[in-house]
């Protein structure tokens, strides 16, 4: 990437598709099997996640010339973690409920390594808006795999989409049933498992390079 | 020749080097090896005195299933029959388990090879034999009762995450059969669990058909009495004419077919005989714990040994070639703590009626591990090359 002519696009698409987080980097798997027995906590995890990555990045990129690098971390940590608890705070003020939900995994958010990732990785060497993009990029794919697993789960563990069944009576009464398995947490490791490899062997933009 | 050679000759252009089929190379090689014996044939010394490949090695355990097999049908038909209040003979007892247990045998066995052939058409290997194997353990797990949809993902899951993902067969860390009924478990409790066990007579309410491990004895009462009292003699248990899972009921015909595997030298006798050792001391030492005497606690080994899947695990799964240790000692250690673990989570775990399957997949895990250790202890023995 050049830093003569950024590409915003670029940045965006390859944090969510070509590097997915999750998928490619397998970076903040844990909260990604915690929050993604529904959907509602999964979207709201993912914005949340996308805000403090997208501007942590941004204020890091801000100062990373004044940052000494020996100090670097505990900087980068006190940005963070300023942003989580606003979050936090956010949440709590305006989504009680979901807020609830999610217990710890928002307050976490600081020791995702995506948010911690990005800034070590991209926002101390581009510029501020190179790097806002970036972790915008960055926390979409994060959220596009929790919303992707968390509708799975949330359809085959409880036959619910978005708290509304949607798989209908008649069905069940012909036998079907719900797939316990997908409620419990080894279920979001078989989806992510099955998606990374989904993802992998689909031709072209993905292949590893050799 | 016979014509089905002769077709199968005549076919094989098409489907080896560039024919218009060799896509589906896998599926021919399959069929032919099938029926006759694997072509190609070493014309130079040294010459293999035994030729003990895969596909011997597993039409011998598939020999060594019959007994069960055939028992689970007849006790199937049985226990329905029963269930209903009517004793049928030995040929209307086959012909109605037959009727539940020959679906879901179908069923697994078009499912697996379906994948199989997916992946041996994809990656360019050869189907396995070890499919005829996991496609008869596998029904054999599972009750009776079982709706067949839920067999089907069963098996797609056991051959899928707990065979192909690894690379296929020879290097899956997991028994694929039991990987297939561990996935079930979890996801469909509710067909694997409860009163489940009985084919065929939704109508008739009030019989009760747990299993002898989930009977628990009233105040007062000891745990073999309150078995024998629901109709699990020792006797019964031994032979099977219990309800269960298809296949494990019968502690002796598991018996039978271990000591014919153990004979062929098919199964590690060190497996086998390990886990019955392992099992006989822990819930010897259970046994002699003083209290519990209304739970399985103190049930001691002889009914521990024939209740439940231990026999049919010990002998069928754990034996299983890829996923058990490849050293002696190793092989030891894995049986013995596959019979520690069954009755550790027996008796002191709540929350699982019966505990073959978890230690068998547990021990699966670390049967690498064993391995590793078994070699390093040896090698640390040895004396230094001065």
């Amino acid at each position: 990437m050049s830093e003569e002519n950024p590409n915003y696009l670029e940045l965006i698409t390859r944090g969510i598709w070509k590097e997915n987080p999750v998928a490619y980097q397998v970076l903040g798997i844990c909260s990604a099997l915690a929050v993604t027995v529904k959907m509602s906590t999964a979207i709201v995890m993912g914005i949340a996640l996308t805000v403090v990555t997208a501007f942590s990045s941004l204020i890091i990129s801000s100062m990373r010339k004044r940052i000494p690098s020996n100090i670097r971390i505990i900087v980068e940590l006190a940005v963070i973690s300023s942003l989580v608890i606003v979050t936090d705070q956010v949440l709590k003020a305006f989504f009680y409920d979901i807020s609830k939900q999610l217990s710890i995994f928002v307050g976490l958010i600081i020791t995702n390594c995506i948010v911690l990732g990005r800034a070590e990785a991209f926002a101390l060497a581009n510029k501020p808006f190179d790097s806002f993009f970036d972790g915008i990029g960055n926390g979409l794919g994060y959220s596009l795999v929790l919303i992707t697993v968390a509708f799975i789960r949330e359809l085959l563990g409880s036959g619910k989409f978005f708290g509304f069944n949607i798989i209908p009576q008649f069905i069940y009464d012909a036998g079907y049933q719900n797939m316990g398995l997908m409620v419990l947490a080894p279920g979001a490791f078989f989806i992510i498992g099955l998606l990374v490899w989904l993802k992998n062997s689909l031709p072209g933009i993905s292949k590893e390079e050799r | 020749m016979n014509p089905l050679k002769k077709f199968l000759n005549s076919t094989e252009k098409h489907f080896t080097g560039s024919g218009k089929l060799n896509r589906f190379e896998p599926l021919f090689d399959a069929t032919k090896t099938f029926f006759f014996f694997p072509s190609p044939k070493v014309k130079h010394t040294p010459f293999v005195r035994d030729n003990l490949d895969l596909k011997r090695y597993m039409s011998f355990v598939i020999i060594a299933l019959l007994p069960v097999l055939i028992f689970g049908m007849y006790n199937t038909g049985l226990q329905s029959g029963l269930a209903k209040g009517e004793t049928y003979t030995i040929f209307k007892s086959l012909l109605t388990g037959a009727r539940f247990v020959v679906p879901i045998i179908i069923v697994t066995y078009a499912v697996g090879f379906f994948w199989e052939t997916v992946f041996a058409s994809i990656r360019g290997h050869k189907i396995s034999e070890g499919l005829l194997v996991t496609g008869l353990l596998f029904p054999l797990t599972l009750p009776a009762t079982i709706p067949l949809w839920q067999v089907a993902l069963g098996i797609s899951f056991g051959v899928v995450i707990g065979k192909e993902v690894f690379g296929g067969t020879g290097r899956n860390i997991l028994n694929p059969a039991l990987t297939g009924r561990a996935f079930l478990y979890f996801s469909y409790p509710v067909s694997l669990s409860g009163n489940i066990w009985v084919a065929g007579n939704p109508a008739v309410d009030g019989v009760s058909s747990a299993t002898a491990l989930a009977i628990v004895a009233r105040e007062g009462q000891t745990i073999t009495s309150a078995l024998s009292d629901a109709g699990f003699s020792l006797y019964n248990l031994f032979f099977g004419f219990i309800p269960g899972a298809i296949g494990e009921t019968s502690a002796f015909c598991c018996l039978l077919g271990a000591v014919f595997l153990m004979i062929t030298r098919i199964a590690n006798f060190r497996i086998i005989i390990g886990g019955i050792s392992g099992l006989i001391l822990t819930s010897l030492v259970f046994y002699l714990i003083p209290g519990g005497n209304d739970s399985w606690l103190n049930a001691g080994p002889l009914y521990h040994l024939s209740a439940g899947g231990f026999l049919f695990g010990i002998s069928f799964m754990a034996t299983d070639p890829v996923s058990a240790p490849g050293t002696n000692p190793g092989r030891w250690i894995f049986g013995f703590l596959i019979g520690f673990f069954t009755i550790v989570i027996r008796v002191a775990n709540p929350a699982f009626v019966e505990g073959i399957m978890l230690s068998i997949l547990f021990m699966n895990v670390f049967s690498p591990l064993l391995d590793h250790m078994v070699i390093r202890y040896t090698t640390s023995k040895r004396i230094p090359n001065v």
